[in-house]
């Protein structure tokens, strides 16, 4: 295991599990959307309903190459540009470039989870370029200089007070702790930076193969404003972010809204269709459609490939009892929680993120609650495997495992090594329990009591039964038990 | 309003990568052609999975689900051969020794008829994972059989022996833990608290948050000892909330767990087997 990348996640999941608000705010988080997620359930026929939301995305995953080149060529007809980007370093620079070529000095965005992932901000602000992010929930973390904490709500870890004192701090006077207050200011701040922007960047929730259309699902109308106001609007989307047509949306319109935000449906759902056409009355002048593969086209046709699957709900992180105490920074990336622990590892190697596979107890709650039935817990498997494979297991559980596999096929020695661990656990115990050992089992005795190993297993007792009960044939109830 | 009653709109592909079956769907027992559980002639048989942890710390489990076995008219076979399933190994990724462990465990069942695991997530990576495991492999027909006929305990008594009435007395309150297999990979989830509700005297209380994991997760509890720890801290913060006598389970590892944490944290509460209550409570 990669020691710097442990040691940044385990810093991330001190500073959490230190964090008595910041476990409540999570705790109370996941409570409130579970609530959600039955209500949904009771609601519609949610089998039926994640039938097809997994057909659709099954079925356009495996055939993206179609759908890729039908929602360009479709784009391009309605007067878009687009630009295929194969790595997250071309698709910055592109991004850059288009915003040079405009002189661009301003540049509002919409939330997109797909630029966290290329880092763009990052490499417009090197550049010179002031951007401004506008769904309220990035505008605090941006002023905090964090990473999203959920992919859904980015700012869900930051208290009203930690709130007030970011937006204070952007509006140059003390503003008062009321969130209608607080809105306010964002929305006057928000509106200038409008007006001004040369350029406006929105993510893309899914393009529409058959009309070229770039889908928005938002609740502000930020998104709007972004895409509607300046001159040049600029989708950055994965290329994995596609449905054939509009009568797909529908399924995975539905399931989205109650998943994400625990609403019926959101207050906007926008359509883009290419740039200003003729007789539009607004609208950019232009539309640039960049598609982003970064690993993406290498997950495809493999075993992996549902993980493409995800419409980014964010219902695997409400269930996920990893999360529940760690939160969204320990992953380390734009994705946290159980898809974030399979999706960040395989779109940027998992020998940068080691730890991710392993940050799960194989619950299965992700599995379950999965709206486009992707199979999380076994690709957290998968994953394990695959380090192993690759050679990137440490020394000391290699031995372990290997030392556990010889033992475990010769029942004899097995009984001798559970003797012998009786042997060494003896001076340990006390009062029935072991409340310090050393070595591996130390890490359990830190916090937890270990059972004593019993003086008899049970296969030394059954050896002890009568013959006649031994081999099933006793009167059972009639004997008394060793 | 969407019409979500109708088919799926795409069919799915056939080469479907794993995990695609849809998991945690209660599995029927198997039955003859008037319905009955199908058994041996005559007495049902059953080969008790001990489990590697069952057999070293808690052999009392062991010998308590056999009681209640026997009780209920059950031959119960102990083969000798079974050590470890290989959980351990699968669950970190190491699969090559998952498999020669699995492999024994496999041969040690030939012959059985029902196999009974006093552990929900032992009996899941028998029925669940073996399959995969042993895919192409020459004991692939042999562990899908095992698999077949694998049940959790309770499962095993209500599913296959259906049991409708215990002679089973317990005073007081008790609580439960679905351990997460038990509840995902087995859809086991009624099953245990219909056998609560049997015995005499005891009030069942269910305990809030249930379906949470109790941040035992195999090697997890060491790999990531804080948040298992902060994980195990909330379930035992629920289990005292109910005022419970007695912390009732299926997986002597999660409870393991648990009682562990409850008795750092100076709970003397009883944690105990499903089978260690139906044992101690049956009547003459």
């Amino acid at each position: 295991m990669s020691r710097a990348t442990r040691a940044a996640f385990d810093e991330q999941v001190g500073r959490a599990l230190g964090d008595a608000t910041l476990q409540e705010v999570i705790r109370d988080g996941q409570d409130f959307m579970q609530v959600f997620h039955e209500q949904a359930r009771g609601e519609l026929d949610w089998p039926a309903l994640l039938d097809q939301v997994e057909a659709v995305r099954s079925h356009t995953v495996e055939n993206l190459d179609y759908y890729v080149d039908q929602f360009a060529a479709n784009v391009e007809k309605r007067g878009g540009v687009v630009y295929f980007a194969a790595t997250a370093q071309e698709a910055r620079a592109h991004v850059l470039a288009l915003a040079r070529q405009r002189s661009a000095k301003l540049i509002v965005k919409a939330k997109s989870l797909l630029t966290e992932e290329i880092g763009l901000n990052a490499a417009l602000e090197a550049a010179g370029i002031e951007v401004v992010e506008t769904d309220l929930g990035e505008v605090i973390i941006q002023l905090a200089h964090e990473k999203p904490f959920h992919i859904v709500a980015p700012a869900i870890h930051k208290s009203l007070e930690q709130i007030r004192v970011l937006l204070s701090a952007a509006a140059g006077e003390e503003l008062p702790a009321d969130p209608a207050a607080l809105t306010a200011f964002a929305r006057r701040f928000l509106r200038e930076k409008f007006f001004a922007a040369d350029i406006g960047i929105s993510g893309c929730n899914f393009g529409v193969a058959s009309t070229g259309s770039v889908v928005l699902v938002t609740n502000e109308g930020n998104g709007r404003m972004t895409t509607t106001l300046p001159k040049t609007h600029v989708v950055v989307m994965g290329m994995e972010r596609l449905v054939p047509d509009f009568e797909s949306l529908e399924p995975i319109l539905a399931v989205l809204p109650w998943m994400g935000g625990g609403t019926r449906m959101t207050s906007y759902v926008t359509a883009i269709s290419g740039p200003r056409q003729a007789g539009d009355e607004d609208g950019p002048e232009e539309l640039h459609v960049v598609i982003v593969d970064n690993g993406r086209s290498a997950i495809l046709g493999g075993k992996y490939q549902k993980i493409l699957n995800c419409i980014r709900c964010g219902a695997c992180l409400d269930v996920c009892p990893v999360y529940r105490k760690i939160g969204g920074h320990a992953y380390g990336a734009a994705y946290s929680g159980p898809i974030g622990a399979v999706l960040t590892p395989l779109l940027d190697g998992f020998q940068h993120h080691p730890e991710l596979p392993y940050a799960s107890s194989l619950c299965g709650a992700c599995s379950e609650i999965c709206s486009a039935r992707i199979p999380l817990a076994d690709y957290l498997l998968e994953l394990r495997a695959d380090m192993v494979r690759l050679g990137s297991g440490s020394g000391a559980w290699q031995f372990g495992f290997r030392g556990f596999a010889e033992t475990a096929v010769r029942p004899r020695v097995w009984d001798a090594a559970e003797r012998l661990a009786g042997v060494v656990a003896r001076p340990l115990t006390a009062g029935g329990a072991i409340r310090w050992a050393p070595g591996l089992p130390g890490l359990w005795t830190r916090t937890r009591d270990l059972p004593a190993v019993a003086r008899q297993s049970f296969r030394r007792l059954w050896r002890r039964r009568p013959s006649d009960a031994r081999d099933g044939e006793g009167t059972g109830g009639t004997r008394r038990l060793p | 309003m969407i019409d979500a009653s109708g088919g799926p709109l795409y069919e799915l592909p056939d080469d479907a990568p794993p995990g695609a079956s849809p998991v945690g769907q209660p599995r029927a027992a198997a039955r003859d052609d008037r319905g009955r559980p199908t058994t041996s002639v005559g007495r049902p048989r059953a080969a008790l999975m001990i489990t590697c942890l069952g057999d070293a710390l808690f052999p009392a489990v062991g010998l308590a689900a056999v009681k209640v076995l026997e009780k209920l008219g059950v031959a119960v076979d102990f083969p000798g051969g079974q050590t470890c399933c290989g959980q351990p190994a699968f669950n970190s990724g190491y699969r090559d020794d998952a498999r020669r462990a699995a492999r024994a465990f496999v041969r040690a069942f030939a012959g059985s008829q029902s196999v009974v695991s006093v552990s929900g997530s032992c009996a899941a990576m028998v029925r669940e994972h073996y399959p995969r495991l042993f895919a192409g492999q020459p004991e692939e027909a042999a562990a899908t059989a095992l698999a077949a006929r694998t049940y959790e305990f309770s499962e095993y008594l209500v599913d296959v022996l259906q049991v409708e009435n215990l002679p089973v007395a317990f005073k007081g309150k008790a609580t439960m833990h679905h351990s997460c297999h038990t509840l995902r990979l087995l859809g086991v989830a009624e099953q245990p608290e219909r056998l609560l509700q049997m015995v005499d005297g005891l009030e069942y209380v269910p305990l809030a948050r249930a379906r949470d994991c109790c941040g035992f997760g195999g090697t997890f509890a060491v790999k990531m000892p804080a948040i298992s720890t902060a994980m195990v801290d909330e379930k035992v913060d629920h289990i005292l909330e109910t005022g419970a006598d007695v912390l009732v389970g299926l997986d002597m590892s999660c409870l393991m767990n648990i009682d562990g944490r409850l008795r750092r944290r100076g709970c003397a509460m009883p944690v105990k087997h499903l089978a260690e209550v139906l044992a101690e409570g049956w009547r003459a």
